[in-house]
């Protein structure tokens, strides 16, 4: 079967991302993930099945479609000429879209056929050898530390993260893909300048890491909970104030890794 | 390769005194002008009219009040208030004292006017009644043209009511060589007129009436020295006194003389700016490619140590001041259109040298701070990119724009420079281009381009495919049939076509009916010494004078046009869905959505003029009958139906998102305007050449538009240039640029428009400036002419809140995420109001 026959499972695709890698780029958000953070964004990622949404306009939202790699990828072209002038390209995110490993691999192999950039967002929760399918044509993988402690990760996510941490070392020590260090600053969660401190250190010590961005909480989420006729987890949690954030940037500093805010 | 000093210079703190001084009231109408013509024009009656513009010109300069501001290094002043303006009653005068009672409380740009001034006023202008050029033009126009203007379907009040401007001189000429070098040339080209010559009567009078006209001026800028050095005489201060000395001296020099240094080549630079209003009434008189022409003096000061770079901005960020300090009164109805006390004074910077190099130089990144650093309407940035415009000129473009000012605007080289040469302007000349007003470009010092010449809706042609050329039981249009004998899509579009091409012949006739008047009754001697070939041919620009002459009007509504004829064709023709009928009547009840005032009247006095048609008189009574029964014609079923049918309508893809079916169909409609245009001649021997944008007219031209089949309501505002109608792009602004570099823009040579909007966001960090800039470049890629970009701020945000319709594309990012900020709730919304206020600040 020519490789951009293989079919997976995507819920939306966002042109004009400069956030999530270099120069402008398109995200493609693959279905269902192994977590259930309690601040995720995304709650329409979380199950693999396709769902119906409640958009707050009152329209209903079919969340989730079966879709082939080639058809991604006219979507994709559209901006070639785009990542072409600013170095960008395809980024995939999720949900975790390493669930999907042939189906990331090759709408990657297709994004390299073509000279676009790759890069992935994703918390590296699955075994090791369905990232080694990824790692030949990926530029950069963007990757979610959010604890270091593992009860506390569980407590939050609904997993340990013992494997994850373990994949990153791995990933690092392959030196095949730009690895950077991606934290979700959640108030109550991990705010404190201890445990920033905690993953910037962790982070510092991997191989070739340079980067790590901090991304302060938001509520963006919130109406797609509705929708899916959830409880919004966070409640009223307020997102994290500018000065704080440049404080745990400082922190992050202190540890000799580069800092961003926002990605 | 190019060289530039990319290190920012340093903001002196006279700027931000003279910004406060000049917007401490609101701006003022004086007399003296409007006084002075009158009593020179009395004088001269039996002249020639280049010799009594002549006279009348070096009346008012040697009479009218000057004033230097405080702290001012450079002077200049039309009005003795800040920021006022005089009268022009030559071009039309009638509106004015109707007004008098509200121009100072109108909502667009309010004036006060004191009532010595109206007083003055009232008496002067009697005299003009049967002289101006409005009413010379209004005897030139056919009834039909007349009609179709009476019914707004396309406007040209602009030069009907004022003069055109729109026009780059040759500012460098008289920088370099003085207007006593002007006088040599025009008396080296008296010399050879002969009074036997056939065109001796008519040159030789021009050439005379011109070294009149530079003489006065050269004299008006020594009424500025003598009063600088009465105020040094006067001034306590010692640092003032030797501003106000070398302002005395810098105005004994210049404009008589060449400029010896950068701070005179300012001084030139600004007298001429100033001085072409005061004649002419046009606005968008335009700078030119200011940083090329007046690079020499800046080099030279800098490298013999005469000033630093930080004296040159000080310069520079003065005479922006004073851009602001020019203004204009129109009338109420047009103030709306041109909302914002703006006169267009675009000024230009970058791009491709003549011999295809790039041009960047210090003063291009300086021109850049300047708008930065002084931070007003005035004057718009223009800056022409290319291939090999550096990426640090991108960066401090993209870092103006993020500052949300809305500058500068970015055009395309590679775009503008071959379209220029498909309409016979040579490479050099057309890679010598400047941006005119709001987005025309023209080759600066040769060319009377009449840009803005028209707003034409592209909808309104539409209307009267579904009403036969009726309105309001007038003929407006032609009769391209009854709804019934258009049975295949074809005869829709053919009947489109001819109601397109039937208004633009009025449209034409229109425009050479005011361009003829120009000629005859407000030819500018003094403007046109400095424009190629006016002396050698012995014509003023308004009589031919000019080397390129072009008639340039805009239309606007392609995208309703395109969406409205796509619905058309796929609901009435394909699908069978409804009725070309039924659609008729949707859109006159307005798809159910309530009647305004106007509808009601329409409809109401269709219904009395077809039974009057039919002999029947009606009273008061019945008519408020009429009035009711049209009200209550709208059924819940009817209602339901046109809901059904607004959903069909919203279901069809649409204009602007990245889809090329309806993407080439829409370049097919905006054919229809663009190509027949190119036929026609204007009375300079020009050619027509379209433009694609509207100012602000989509808006009040849009109030007197009924609802069309794409679904915009009655009334509500048509899209703006050639982008999308607002909201209806949903994929972002990588496809919205897709969509529009997909209407064929180089045909459009008048100049096109695209508007995008950006949360600040978006612009974030150096990685935010280099993607936008590589958003710009990529457009250009692909064909697109120009850009510009509205950063969001809170009030848009709010405004989207209110009317979600309209800002259905907007993309807010937040922390790394995007969402279509008016599919949000409520309380999300506004935590992004509040983001943005923090965002905004962000380095």
């Amino acid at each position: 079967m020519d490789y951009l026959d293989t079919k997976g499972r995507i819920f939306d695709i966002q042109r004009y991302s400069v956030h999530d890698g270099k120069g402008i780029r398109t995200i493609v958000f693959l279905k269902g993930c192994i977590l259930r953070c309690r601040w995720c964004c995304n709650p329409e990622s979380q199950v693999y099945d396709i769902q119906e949404m409640k958009e707050p306009n009152g329209k209903i939202r079919v969340m989730g479609e079966d879709i082939t790699v080639r058809e991604v990828m006219k979507t994709v072209d559209k901006d070639s000429r785009y990542y072409f002038r600013s170095g960008g390209g395809l980024t995939l995110s999720g949900g975790e879209s390493l669930l999907q490993p042939e189906f990331a691999r090759d709408l990657f192999r297709a994004a390299k056929d073509r000279g676009y950039s790759t890069a992935l967002e994703s918390m590296a929760g699955v075994s090791y050898d369905k990232i080694e399918m990824v790692l030949p044509y990926l530029d950069q993988y963007l990757m979610d530390i959010k604890h270091t402690n593992p009860n506390k990760h569980k407590e939050f996510t609904g997993k340990e993260n013992t494997l994850m941490l373990e994949n990153a070392r791995k990933v690092a020590e392959s030196g095949k893909t730009e690895l950077i260090i991606r934290t979700p600053v959640i108030p109550g969660f991990n705010d404190t300048p201890e445990e920033i401190r905690g993953i910037a250190e962790f982070a510092s010590k991997l191989p070739g890491v340079k980067v790590m961005h901090i991304l302060p909480y938001h509520r963006l989420g919130y109406d797609k909970y509705v929708g899916l006729g959830r409880d919004y987890p966070m409640g009223n949690v307020a997102p994290p104030e500018a000065e704080k954030m440049a404080a745990l940037k400082r922190v992050v500093e202190s540890c000799g890794i580069e800092c961003v805010i926002g990605g | 390769m190019s060289s530039f000093n990319t290190t920012r210079t340093a903001k002196s703190p006279r700027i931000d005194g003279l910004i406060h001084d000049l917007y401490e009231k609101m701006p003022e109408i004086e007399a003296s002008r409007a006084i002075l013509i009158t009593e020179s024009y009395k004088e001269t009656e039996n002249e020639p009219m280049v010799m009594r513009r002549a006279h009348a010109f070096e009346h008012i300069l040697d009479n009218i009040p000057i004033i230097i501001r405080k702290n001012e290094l450079i002077v200049g002043s039309t009005t003795i208030a800040p920021r006022g303006c005089q009268t022009y009653p030559e071009f039309s005068y009638s509106w004015l004292e109707p007004e008098f009672e509200t121009v100072d409380k109108r909502e667009a740009d309010p004036f006060y006017i004191s009532n010595e001034t109206k007083q003055k006023l009232r008496e002067v202008h009697p005299y003009w009644k049967g002289k101006t050029s409005s009413e010379l033009a209004d005897y030139y126009m056919t009834p039909e043209t007349r009609m179709a203007i009476k019914h707004n379907v396309f406007t040209t009040g602009n030069y009907f009511y004022n003069g055109v401007g729109h026009i780059t001189v040759k500012y460098w000429e008289i920088i370099e060589n003085g207007f006593e070098g002007k006088i040599r040339e025009i008396e080296d080209e008296l010399k050879t007129c002969k009074i036997t010559d056939g065109d001796y009567e008519r040159k030789h009078f021009l050439l005379e009436a011109m070294i009149i006209s530079c003489k006065a001026v050269i004299r008006y800028a020594e009424r500025y020295a003598a009063l600088a050095d009465e105020m040094a005489a006067k001034e306590p201060d010692m640092k003032r006194r030797e501003e106000l000395k070398n302002i005395a001296k810098n105005c004994r020099n210049v404009p008589r003389k060449g400029a010896k240094s950068f701070y005179e080549a300012c001084q030139t630079f600004w007298f001429i700016q100033q001085l072409l209003q005061l004649e002419s009434s046009g606005h968008s008189i335009s700078p030119g490619r200011f940083d090329q022409y007046m690079y020499p003096y800046y080099k030279k000061d800098i490298e013999s140590g005469v000033i630093t770079r930080d004296q040159a901005q000080e310069y520079l960020d003065c005479v922006w001041v004073k851009f602001n300090d020019l203004n204009k009164c129109r009338d109420e109805a047009s103030a709306k259109g041109f909302a914002g006390y703006s006169l267009f004074q675009n000024l230009t910077v970058g791009g491709m040298t003549v011999d295809g190099k790039d041009s960047t130089n210090d003063l291009t990144l300086m021109c850049i701070w300047a708008e930065d650093n002084v931070h007003l309407p005035a004057p718009s940035l223009s800056l022409r990119v290319w291939n090999l415009t550096p990426n640090e000129v991108m960066r401090e473009a993209a870092a103006l724009t993020r500052t949300g000012m809305g500058m500068p605007a970015y055009y395309n080289d590679e775009v503008i420079i071959p379209s220029m040469m498909s309409r016979g302007i040579s490479e050099e000349d057309a890679r010598d281009y400047d941006i005119i007003g709001c987005v025309e470009p023209q080759k600066g010092g040769k060319t009377m381009g009449w840009h803005d010449a028209a707003f034409f809706n592209m909808c309104r042609p539409l209307e009267f495919v579904f009403s036969n050329g009726y309105e309001d039981g007038e003929k407006v249009s032609i009769q391209t049939g009854e709804l019934e004998s258009l049975t295949t899509f074809e005869d829709f579009w053919d009947a489109y076509k001819k109601q397109m091409d039937y208004q633009i012949e009025l449209l034409v006739n229109s425009d050479n009916a005011i361009d003829q008047a120009h000629a005859e009754r407000v030819p500018l001697p003094w403007l046109s010494c400095m424009i190629d070939d006016c002396i050698k041919r012995g014509l003023t620009t308004e009589q031919g004078g000019a080397i390129y002459n072009f008639t340039g009007p805009q239309c606007f509504g392609i995208a309703n046009a395109a969406d409205s004829l796509y619905a058309i064709r796929e609901l009435v023709y394909n699908r069978h869905y409804i009725t070309l009928q039924e659609y008729r009547r949707a859109m006159t009840l307005n798809f159910g959505k309530g009647l305004d005032e106007v509808s009601v009247s329409k409809i109401a006095s269709a219904v009395a003029r077809e039974m009057e048609r039919n002999g029947q008189k009606l009273t008061e009574q019945e008519i408020t009958v009429i009035v009711k029964n049209v009200q209550n014609s709208v059924t819940d079923d009817d209602r339901k139906r046109f809901q059904t049918l607004l959903d069909e309508i919203d279901a069809l893809p649409k204009y602007g998102n990245d889809i090329e079916e309806v993407d080439y169909f829409a370049r097919d409609t905006a054919y229809l305007y663009t190509k027949p245009l190119g036929q026609y001649k204007n009375p300079r021997g020009g050619v027509y050449q379209a433009g694609i944008y509207p100012v602000s007219a989509n808006v009040p031209l849009g109030a007197q538009t009924g609802a069309t089949p794409d679904g915009r309501l009655a009334h509500m505002p048509v899209a703006d240039g050639i982008g999308p109608m607002a909201g209806r792009d949903v994929n972002g602004p990588t496809a919205t640029a897709n969509s529009v570099a997909r209407i064929d823009h180089g045909i459009a040579s008048n100049g096109t428009l695209l508007n995008q909007k950006f949360h600040p966001s978006a612009l974030q960090g150096e990685k935010g400036l280099a993607d936008f800039g590589n958003l710009i470049r990529t457009y250009f890629d692909n064909k697109g002419m120009h850009m510009q970009f509205n950063v969001i701020d809170r009030e848009t945000l709010i405004d989207a809140q209110k009317n979600p319709d309209k800002y259905r594309a907007l993309v807010v990012r937040v922390a790394g995420y995007s969402a279509l900020f008016t599919t949000l709730s409520k309380s999300l919304q506004d935590d992004i109001i509040r983001r943005t206020e923090q965002t905004a600040i962000l380095e």
